[in-house]
């Protein structure tokens, strides 16, 4: 008890309750007893801090009532919820900087969206290169002339006078003369023939084409054409799998140019199922050129390559050969190999085979 | 009365915690703070806080009879509200140096940090106080902080008498100064 009586001594000490003899001696005290003098200055300390936030709670009440005086009388913002206050508060502050964002914004989406409606359609196109060669005028007509030079009896005297603006490939399908070749590469031709390795050439007349599937069948109208006894390759109706070694035979320049590479997917330009995309490198001209497996079945006729990747090309199903000739049966009919006669030989006699199968397809 | 002898009244009558007083300073002070904190980042709950913090600031200072009259009341608020909220903005680093335009202001750092040291030392007696759990806590504050009497207090927590009650208040003492000053002593 003796520290509750010292306590309760320090703290009357402090408020001056303490008769003068108490003083005194409470002062002797402290004077002779270091740690009584300790105590008290401590307690004291302590008491000041007790009383001061004492004193701090009761001027904070003020103020608060203050304040909600205030408030009342209008003259200080009432406090709203944070949140919504400050949304308030932003949106008072911000209105007008708000309006001129959400005017730029409008403006610039609007913009956008009409550019990318006018120029989508156009980039879907640009991303893709048609591989159908356009003929230099020079060289077409060097070439022109070497042929006229070297074939005194041509056919018809209208072939003279050709001079054709494009060059691509095609593939023989039916032994009677019917040619496979690519859509776009007949686009709008006037004259179409078709030349073989050995710089003869034939007119040919479109029989089918469908630029969705971007497949054309020629129809050879000359009667000079010689028929091959039998087609070297087959074509399936089946999808081919993926990772085939393929190879194709094609016209990028005036002679025939083989190229190989693999099947890389089961679909083309931006998931279209009726192409193929293919490993392999080719170039305009390569167009309508048969993509053959190491069966020798012409899996799929080259079509585009896309053009911002290095060896991605697009080829179309050999199965939408087999979807035209439904189409065109009642006026041709055409039958197509089912069995592939270079199946199993070496890859230099397959091509030697193919190579009569496979014509330059001119026009302009 | 002149400007100087109104605002002595003023503050003595701010030292007595008198209502009228506080009301005088707020309603005389409150719209140029407000307009200059909304002017630099802020919002009008700020604008309350801060100019509650210097309304403190300025009574503690009065309190301790330190307060010698250099300049006039409404110069020591803008200069206090000033250099707090420049320091919370720069707290929420979104300090903008725009405010810090040539003002009439009066050099306030000093007290400030003193202001700030005694904050922390009621932090830490608040705490004590939070910790040492009721009953000694109602007890302690009704004796201390609320200064009503013992036999009050007796009554109110049902001591059968003010010597009872007085026994529990500095048992209770004890323990709140054993925590505060263990707090104290290791920094707050």
């Amino acid at each position: 008890m003796d520290d509750t009586l010292l306590l309760d001594a320090i703290e009357r000490y402090k408020k001056g309750e303490m008769t003068p003899e108490e003083k005194t001696f409470f002062d002797e005290l402290r004077k002779n007893n270091p740690d009584i003098d300790q105590m008290a200055v401590e307690h004291t300390f302590f008491l000041n801090e007790l009383e001061r936030l004492g004193e701090r709670k009761l001027f904070k009440h003020t103020l608060d009532e203050v304040e909600n005086t205030l408030v009342n009388e209008g003259i200080i913002a009432k406090k709203q919820l944070k949140s919504k206050a400050k949304i308030v508060y932003l949106w008072n502050r911000y209105r007008r900087t708000i309006a001129v964002a959400a005017c730029i914004a409008a403006i610039v989406s609007i913009g956008t969206a009409v550019l990318v409606t006018i120029y989508s359609d156009k980039k879907k196109e640009n991303n893709i290169t048609w591989l159908k060669g356009q003929i230099e005028k020079t060289k077409e007509d060097v070439a022109q002339l070497k042929k006229q030079a070297t074939l005194p009896s041509a056919p018809f005297i209208t072939k003279k006078q050709f001079n054709p603006t494009f060059r691509a490939t095609g593939f023989l399908i039916d032994i009677s003369g019917y040619i496979a070749t690519s859509a776009h590469v007949i686009n709008n031709a006037n004259n179409l023939v078709i030349e073989n390795k050995k710089g003869e050439q034939f007119i040919a007349i479109p029989v089918y084409v469908n630029k969705n599937s971007d497949l054309a069948i020629l129809k050879v109208t000359d009667t000079s054409f010689k028929r091959n006894n039998i087609l070297p390759y087959s074509i399936p109706k089946n999808t081919a799998e993926l990772g085939e070694q393929i190879f194709t035979l094609g016209y990028p320049r005036e002679e025939v140019v083989y190229g190989e590479g693999y099947l890389s997917a089961k679909s083309g330009y931006s998931g279209d199922t009726t192409s193929y995309q293919i490993s392999i490198s080719v170039n305009p001209g390569n167009s309508g050129g048969p993509v053959i497996n190491k069966n020798g079945e012409v899996i799929g006729i080259i079509s585009s390559k896309e053009t911002n990747a290095d060896g991605v090309v697009f080829a179309i199903k050999s199965r939408n050969i087999y979807k035209a000739l439904e189409e065109i049966k009642t006026s041709e009919s055409i039958k197509l190999p089912s069995v592939a006669t270079i199946k199993g030989i070496d890859r230099v006699h397959q091509i030697k085979k193919i190579e009569d199968c496979v014509f330059m397809v001119k026009g302009n | 009365m002149n400007i100087l002898e109104q605002e002595q009244l003023l503050l003595q009558g701010l030292a007595a915690n008198d209502k009228k007083a506080v009301e005088t300073i707020y309603r005389e002070n409150y719209l140029t703070i407000q307009s200059f904190i909304v002017k630099n980042n802020g919002y009008p709950d700020d604008a309350r806080d801060i100019f509650q913090e210097a309304m403190i600031v300025l009574y503690e200072k009065v309190c301790t009879g330190s307060f010698e009259l250099t300049c006039q009341i409404k110069t020591y608020l803008y200069s206090v509200c000033r250099r707090l909220w420049l320091k919370r903005l720069q707290q929420m680093q979104r300090y903008n140096p725009s405010a810090e335009r040539v003002d009439e202001v009066v050099s306030v750092e000093e007290e400030l940090d003193i202001h700030e040291k005694r904050n922390a030392d009621l932090i830490v007696m608040e705490n004590a106080l939070n910790k040492i759990g009721e009953p000694c806590k109602s007890l302690l504050e009704a004796y201390y902080l609320q200064k009503k009497s013992m036999p009050e207090i007796a009554e109110f927590f049902g001591y059968t008498n003010a010597d009872n009650a007085k026994t529990q208040k500095y048992k209770c003492l004890v323990r709140l100064k054993k925590i505060f000053f263990a707090q104290y002593k290791n920094g707050g």
